[in-house]
């Protein structure tokens, strides 16, 4: 096992798949000579050479438009959009096409194109480099949408991706790049390498998709959450002392509703936690689920927190972002409610 | 054996990277006054010489040559040459305070502010400017004041973006130029929409818009050739190729094989590659595509050939991929010292004024920035409201808006 950051670990996914599979190409703005605005395929050109790992002109479009093409002639694109708030030019080939082939060509083509994308906010970097767009592939029917919070998932999870047979879209959460961070910008940061999922494997393994994960098991209730507010979560829950069961949902479609029903079922109270605008966001989804699946042993309404439904403003950072004050207030209501 | 013929992928070299010698031989050039200039009335396809070639004004004694030549009073010239160096001066000074912490991102324009600022001043005030994040040119030459751009960068309680956008994100609706969109491209194709309600209205007010080469390859590009040249809306259409977007070079936009400014005849919109480091010849293109659009001529699709001196941000390091000095070799020299010695040579400046100038200049900035950072600055002094987070989402804040505001009121207690 080696001590790995995020970026390290999706280096090392995208490294051993290249190193085990001929087809798999990597490609994006930036991402070749340079190794990434954020360095995660550092190095990767100069090991598989200039035809493995492309620089792309500035087009989203072009970029998603042409992994499907490689994809249809037998490739296993990783495609890299820089910043998620930059995959629109993009979304109709992801809609329209990417997530639809399968299906309206009865199976005969399909696309194994992963997506890999920076999102969430903490980083200032206003309402352009800080979005949460996982609702808006959620809706879309034929795609996969994966949100790891730690480097071990990041990179099981990336390789699953990689060998999946659909198509994936990759979130990375960046401001989870260089270490976990619970939401309080006032602490010193802490790095990966004192976290236990900072324990990377060096070579191949998998994470599987379309499994949650219960981070930590707890009675009193339940916190249904993905991405940064993972680590959000469990800060608010302990700074009350509460013994909440923590739910890393990692993979929202599709969605491991057994998990997550199993859990809130046994508490009797649930909380979702996202960083993207609340109205109409992935919680939506989860809430409606455990409502229907879990409705007789609802003790308290099912809670929601998220950022606000403005975009998301660089002066106000840290009032937009959902950090630990309002999950706990969250919380607070849950438990007093009966 | 005769090699068996196949096809085989392509990958653009750019000429050096760190390490490597600065090499610009990939640059096609022409001396200063070798471009005839037409009347504004000529065809597309006609310009296919000015879209390969390259416009210049300036020669390398710093004269003035050939039918290009604007023939600006030395007041006019003076201006200019004030305009770019405030731009520099500005920039220059924004990039200390980052570093220092006070602002929290800056993109500079250094190299770049003849772009900007030429074409501004060819242009009249009611004419409407789509800029990028490196035209603070613009600002400088229609006159906002100085601490109103710096309370933007500092995201202080005067800030006209009310705390929303990042540093650089300008918008002045008075001076008529456009808020600046962090996504790539996107007022490419406005400008054009822009264009076409002041044909609507029966205006003759033009519309202008710059992206960097690298942004060309946007389908937004395409999206704003076809509809400029479908209705011939007044436009003018720059690509600034400064030879890298971030980390990329200029070839894999398309520079490779052909100009920028040659994608316009093929779309039937006139190309015209200018020497984007020489004030007079943009000056002088940028006044014959007015022209045109004002006559109803139509769209104007201008390359300027200019340099990236500067990084791509703050939070860029371009000696990771491009050679340290590059900008030293650069052919087409500096757009501030050009204009100068052309003004010395014409016995209108001296480097005396020069230097007056400059500290002039660097005084306004530092005094500026004092009264700036009275209002705040990111992390110290009075700050912004946070209610104005839920404002202007839509012009009237909906019921779960102002619900989310009260929440936070009682959130920070
Ligand atoms: C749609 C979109 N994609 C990607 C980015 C990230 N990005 C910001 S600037 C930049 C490079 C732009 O280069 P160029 O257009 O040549 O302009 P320059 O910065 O050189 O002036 C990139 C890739 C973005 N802002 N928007």
């Amino acid at each position: 096992m080696a001590k790995m950051n995020m970026i390290q670990a999706l280096n090392s996914a995208m490294d051993v798949m290249l190193d085990r599979d001929p087809g798999v190409v990597v490609l994006g703005e930036d991402v070749g000579y340079f190794g990434g605005v954020f360095r995660t395929t550092d190095g990767l050109q100069r090991k598989y050479g200039e035809h493995r790992v492309l620089d792309t002109p500035i087009s989203e479009l072009g970029i998603v438009a042409s992994a499907i093409g490689m994809a249809v002639n037998g490739l296993r694109p990783v495609a890299e959009i820089q910043f998620a708030d930059y995959i629109y030019p993009g979304y109709d080939q992801i809609v329209s096409e990417l997530a639809r082939l399968r299906y309206r060509s009865a199976g005969e083509f399909y696309a194994p194109v992963t997506i890999r994308t920076p999102c969430g906010g903490g980083i200032r970097g206003g309402q352009t480099h800080s979005q949460s767009p996982e609702a808006i592939f959620a809706h879309i029917c034929g795609i996969k949408v994966v949100m790891p919070s730690n480097p071990y998932d990041a990179k099981g999870l990336l390789i699953s991706a990689i060998e999946d047979d659909d198509p994936v879209i990759f979130l990375e959460p960046k401001r989870l790049y260089n270490g976990p961070f619970d939401g309080d910008p006032d602490k010193p940061a802490v790095p990966w390498s004192a976290h236990a999922r900072g324990e990377v494997p060096e070579g191949h393994y998998t994470v599987p998709i379309s499994k949650a994960e219960i981070v930590r098991a707890g009675r009193d209730a339940t916190i249904i959450a993905y991405g940064t507010m993972v680590h959000v979560a469990e800060a608010a829950a302990n700074a009350l002392g509460l013994d909440a069961e923590i739910i890393d949902v990692r993979t929202i479609v599709p969605l491991d509703a057994e998990t997550l029903c199993e859990s809130v079922k046994r508490t009797g109270r649930c909380l979702i936690v996202h960083e993207a605008t609340r109205f109409g966001g992935f919680g939506a989804e989860i809430a409606a689920t455990v409502q229907e699946e879990c409705f007789w042993q609802l003790e308290a309404p099912i809670g929601r927190v998220g950022g606000w439904d403005t975009p998301y403003p660089h002066a106000f950072e840290w009032e937009y972002f959902p950090g630990q004050k309002r999950v706990a207030s969250a919380l607070e209501a849950l438990m007093s409610a009966s | 054996m005769p090699s068996r013929l196949r096809s085989r992928l392509h990958v653009p070299k750019p000429p050096a990277r760190p390490g490597n010698k600065s090499d610009f031989s990939y640059l096609k050039l022409q001396p200063a006054g070798a471009q005839p200039k037409p009347d504004v009335r000529i065809s597309a396809q006609a310009t296919l010489p000015l879209a390969t070639g390259l416009v210049r004004v300036l020669d390398d004694n710093h004269s003035a040559v050939g039918a290009w030549d604007p023939h600006l009073e030395p007041e006019v010239l003076q201006a200019g040459l004030r305009h770019m160096l405030l731009t520099r001066v500005f920039d220059e000074r924004m990039q200390r305070t980052q570093r220092q912490g006070r602002i929290s991102f800056y993109m500079r324009s250094y190299g770049e502010e003849a772009v900007s600022v030429a074409q501004a001043m060819a242009l009249r005030p009611g004419d409407m400017l789509f800029p990028s994040y490196r035209n603070q040119g613009l600002y400088m030459v229609r006159g906002r004041p100085l601490v109103e751009l710096m309370c933007q960068l500092l995201s202080n309680t005067r800030d006209m973006c009310k705390g929303r956008q990042l540093p650089v994100m300008y918008h002045w609706r008075q001076g008529n130029i456009f808020s600046i969109s962090g996504n790539l491209t996107t007022q490419f194709p406005q400008a054009v929409g822009w264009a076409m309600a002041a044909a609507i209205k029966g205006e003759d007010h033009v519309a202008s818009t710059w992206i960097g080469e690298g942004s060309s390859a946007e389908g937004d590009f395409h999206a704003g050739m076809v509809f400029a040249e479908v209705y011939q809306a007044p436009v003018l259409l720059n690509i600034v190729n400064n030879q890298w977007a971030i980390s990329t070079f200029q070839g894999f936009a398309g520079g490779e094989k052909s100009t920028f400014a040659a994608r316009g005849p093929g779309y039937g919109v006139p190309g015209i590659r200018v020497d984007g480091n020489d004030f007079l010849a943009v000056y002088a293109v940028t006044q014959w595509a007015a022209d045109r659009a004002r006559k109803g001529g139509g769209p104007t699709l201008i390359e300027h050939v200019t340099y990236r001196a500067a990084a791509h941000s703050t939070s860029d390091d371009p000696s990771r991929y491009r050679p340290k000095d590059e900008y030293l070799s650069w052919p087409l020299g500096d757009p501030v010292d050009r204009l100068k010695e052309h003004l010395i040579a014409q016995g209108a400046w001296t480097e005396e004024r020069h230097a007056a100038l400059t500290k002039e200049l660097e005084d306004e900035v530092g005094a500026s920035w004092k009264a700036a950072t009275q209002y705040g600055t990111l992390n110290e002094g009075p700050r912004l409201d946070p209610d104005l987070m839920f404002e202007d989402v839509f012009k009237d804040m909906p019921a779960h808006l102002a619900r989310q505001r009260d929440q936070l009121r009682a959130e920070r207690g």
